[in-house]
């Protein structure tokens, strides 16, 4: 026993000994930062395609960010073996990438990366500051109806502002009258719409144009285009709200490319998928000991987290805080000594929390393990064998999250929605364990065990949720050898847990 | 709550991971737990051995067979069904008779052929078995114990449930049915551990739902200062099956039949720590003795005797 002993104790000894070490030097050494940078300013873009090749010719061009008066680039560089790459301003203002080559096949991946800051200034870099041109692009008799209503708007408007704010109030009417419904169509999506306004604008002499862009989301992950609309006006182009008219842009804005053309242009192969994704580089500190460290060591950086791409970046974040949720649920378990359904059943729902939050995340899981309690006990009846009564719920498990997403939607509530990030078959297997145990040793057990799993669920979220947690071990990973450590220290822990104290109460009193 | 926790130490009791760290993982190699976790192999471990068990009825091991479970139970009146690889007691079904085409359970109540068929194909998909693998069921002779049990449990079984450390009967505890425990002899779901002093195997006081009790809560008799009968033969069983297994740390359960005596009816490589509670003593102290002396104890008789001379309560 002893000689096992010391061989833990040493192994323990190691993993801390590498971990910190390996943890002191990129701290101590090259710097690299303790605390999170709480001033967010720049962030990682990052588009992503991916398509099959199919031995023919490939070319493919993609809008990509310029400067504006919000955000600069700093640094931008493009992932494409092979292929030829050439840069262009296919129209005023806009740019564009075009990546070809003569042949390819299998799946082909292209990356475009940039770094980009926030900036606080009027200056609108390579802006022509001569008036755009404003030839309306509508014929006959389109352009009539849109002159016509141009002219009826202007007579009711004070000013431009005005004129637009009617504009759009007009055409986002649920019941459009005959002139709006000839131009923007039957079925009109928010793109036509925004390009009627557009028309509409030039007919009236006014230079217009839709933008399209992304909005910074609070943490990383893929984004959505959002068009936005822009008017040349005093010698500027001046943005509004494509939904309400007033005269603002969201200082979360990443300007893109403007006009009616789409983002992305291919020929020559198929299943073409493209995701942009933003994630804020917190971390100017990093950049910084990164460049450094690329001096010093180049290896030690191509096999860094750092390489990755941003998504895969976005999900390491998450996963490495698995780890301590582990520990934690394992100190609450063997220390403390509180009963779970399901080993790490409690991990897999922090982790659904981190979507749903955690209020909302108790509420639903309550919701949906409750009704699915009823079920199971109606099901009991039918005397079914396991493996089909356990299918049978977890289809009612399925059931009950559609519907109630349904519902929410319905209701207003959006968090709702986010039920349909529970990971159901653990919730099913929770019910079923729940059942029997509330049948075996009475509803008491049953519940205590059920309150149980969901304390140290929601212990577990509120841990794995810290943000400085989250960056300690996203710039450092290597500190997870010093939780293995302790947890395999805490695999010899022999002591009394917690909850014992009491059960054994009677034994010294 | 420390000071609770110090007191807990002196007086050598143990706790669930100390158990778990200290005994079960270096005393019982888990190649052998097969051998106590299916309870069809600890059967015929013990008859091979001479080692007197309940009577086997018959053996269901796949679903097509319960189709032939009504004409396997016609000749018997009553009998107990019970999952092999079952747990804490889940999934026992005790029959104590019949009534026109009904069964009728331990506790009172009728029960169809339907239900019952129903109960052994649920016991066959796993749901009583650790880690819901596949199960069979057994189905066997219902104990008819001991009168002298008779005014301390209600409906139901009283088993002995022997803790044996290398061989050495180390703690004792008569468990003894409940109403609460639906005549289950199993006190997580409220059955009486009454503890037994090993030297003359009176019992003492008992623990139910962990509180100290001096009676029955059902039938209001005594239940300290019982004489079990025949002590020495369930000593002797108890030691032996240290043999029978090879686990250094086992629970051994065994039941006083009126006809039949002493009978093994499991053994168990991860037995409970209430005993501890129902003998109002820890079992850490009592462990550690017999590591000192255990190379000392070559025959069952030495542990036997070790036992008698060491484990007899203090007071």
């Amino acid at each position: 026993m002893n000689k096992n002993k010391r061989h833990l104790y040493t192994l323990v000894l190691s993993l801390v000994l590498s971990g910190l070490g390996l943890f002191a030097y990129k701290a101590l050494v090259l710097q690299f930062p303790l605390v999170p940078d709480t001033l967010a300013l720049i962030w990682n873009l990052e588009v992503h395609a991916s398509f099959t090749a199919q031995d023919k010719p490939i070319k493919m061009g993609i809008y990509i960010p310029r400067n504006t008066a919000q955000y600069v680039i700093l640094d931008e560089n493009f992932i494409s073996q092979g292929y030829g790459l050439i840069t262009t301003t296919p129209d005023e203002g806009n740019r564009q990438a075009i990546w070809s080559i003569r042949k390819a096949s299998g799946k082909q991946s292209l990356y475009y990366r940039a770094v980009i800051r926030r900036m606080h200034s009027d200056y609108e870099p390579g802006e022509p500051k001569t008036s755009p041109l404003t030839k309306p692009t509508l014929e006959s008799p389109l352009l009539e109806a849109a002159q016509a209503l141009a002219k009826d708007l202007l007579s009711k408007s004070a000013d431009t502002e005005t004129f637009v704010q009617a504009l759009i109030k007009r055409i986002h009417n649920p019941s459009p009258d005959e002139t709006i419904s000839v131009l923007i169509g039957q079925y009109p999506t928010l793109e036509t719409k925004l390009n009627t306004v557009v028309e509409v604008l030039k007919a009236s002499g006014l230079p217009a144009r839709v933008i399209h862009g992304i909005r910074i989301p609070t943490i990383p992950r893929s984004v959505q285009w959002v068009s936005w609309f822009q008017i040349y006006d005093k010698k500027t182009w001046r943005s509004f709200d494509p939904l309400t008219g007033t005269p603002e842009i969201p200082e979360d804005y990443v300007e893109w490319w403007h006009g009616a053309n789409p983002f992305l242009k291919f020929n020559g192969g198929k299943n073409l998928e493209y995701t942009v994704s933003i994630a804020p580089n917190h971390e100017e500190a990093i950049q910084a000991a990164l460049l450094s460290t690329k001096l010093a060591i180049p290896k030690l950086l191509d096999f860094s987290l750092f390489n990755l791409p941003l998504q895969t970046q976005a999900v390491y974040r998450i996963l490495l805080m698995v780890p301590l949720g582990a520990l934690l649920l394992l100190v609450l378990r063997n220390i403390i000594g509180i009963k779970t359904f399901g080993t790490f059943m409690p991990i897999l729902m922090a982790l659904a929390f981190r979507e749903t939050q955690l209020i909302w995340g108790i509420f639903l899981f309550g919701l949906v393990v409750g009704l699915g309690l009823c079920v199971r006990f109606y099901l009991e009846q039918l005397k079914l064998l396991l493996v089909p009564r356990l299918a049978s719920l977890l289809i009612v498990v399925v059931l009950l999250m559609a519907i109630l997403s349904v519902l929410s939607y319905q209701l207003g509530f959006e968090r709702g929605l986010s039920v349909a990030l529970f990971p159901m078959v653990i919730i099913t297997m929770t019910i079923e364990r729940m059942c029997i145990v509330w049948e075996e040793r009475g509803a008491s057990e049953s519940l205590q065990q059920g309150i149980g799993s969901l304390l140290v669920a929601a212990l577990t979220y509120l841990t794995m949720t810290i943000p400085y947690v989250e960056h300690i071990l996203f710039v450092f990973p290597e500190l997870l050898l010093v939780l293995l450590a302790g947890t395999l220290l805490l695999g010899r822990y022999s002591g009394f847990r917690l909850l014992e104290l009491q059960r054994f109460r009677a034994l010294v009193s | 709550m420390f000071g609770i926790a110090k007191k807990l130490a002196q007086a050598g009791v143990l706790g669930l991971n100390q158990r778990n760290a200290e005994y079960t993982l270096w005393h019982n190699p888990r190649h052998l737990f097969p051998l106590v976790d299916d309870k069809l192999t600890t059967k015929s471990l013990a008859q091979q051995a001479g080692m007197a068990v309940p009577p086997l009825y018959g053996v269901i091991e796949i679903q097509h067979q319960v189709r032939e479970l009504a004409a396997l139970l016609t000749p018997y009146q009553d009998f107990v069904i019970k999952p092999a690889q079952g747990s804490c007691g889940d999934g026992i079904l005790v029959v104590t008779g019949r009534r026109n085409k009904r069964y009728r359970k331990v506790n009172g109540q009728l029960i169809t052929q339907e239900d019952l068929d129903h109960h052994v194909s649920n016991t066959l998909s796993g749901l009583y078995s650790l880690g819901g693998h596949p199960d069979r069921v057994l189905i066997e002779y219902r104990v008819q114990f001991d009168p002298i049990f008779e005014a301390i449990s209600f409906q139901g079984v009283p088993d002995i449930r022997i803790i044996v450390f290398l061989g050495v009967p180390v703690m004792a505890m008569v468990r003894l049915p409940t109403r609460m425990s639906d005549g289950k002899a199993n006190l997580h779901q409220g059955a009486i551990g009454a503890g037994i002093d090993l030297h003359t195997g009176k019992t003492l006081t008992g623990v139910w739902q962990n509180e100290i009790v001096t009676e029955h809560p059902d039938t209001e008799h005594s239940i300290t200062d019982v004489q079990v009968p025949e002590w020495d033969k369930l000593l002797d069983l108890a030691a032996r099956s240290y043999a029978l297994t090879g686990l250094g740390y086992q629970g051994v359960d065994l039941v006083l039949d009126k006809n039949k005596g002493p009978l093994i009816l499991e053994l168990n490589a991860r037995p409970g720590l209430n005993i501890q509670v129902a003998n109002r003593a820890g079992l850490l102290t009592r462990l550690q003795l017999v590591e000192q002396h255990a190379s000392n104890l070559k025959t069952v008789e030495d542990r036997i005797t070790f036992s008698k001379q060491h484990f007899a309560p203090t007071n």
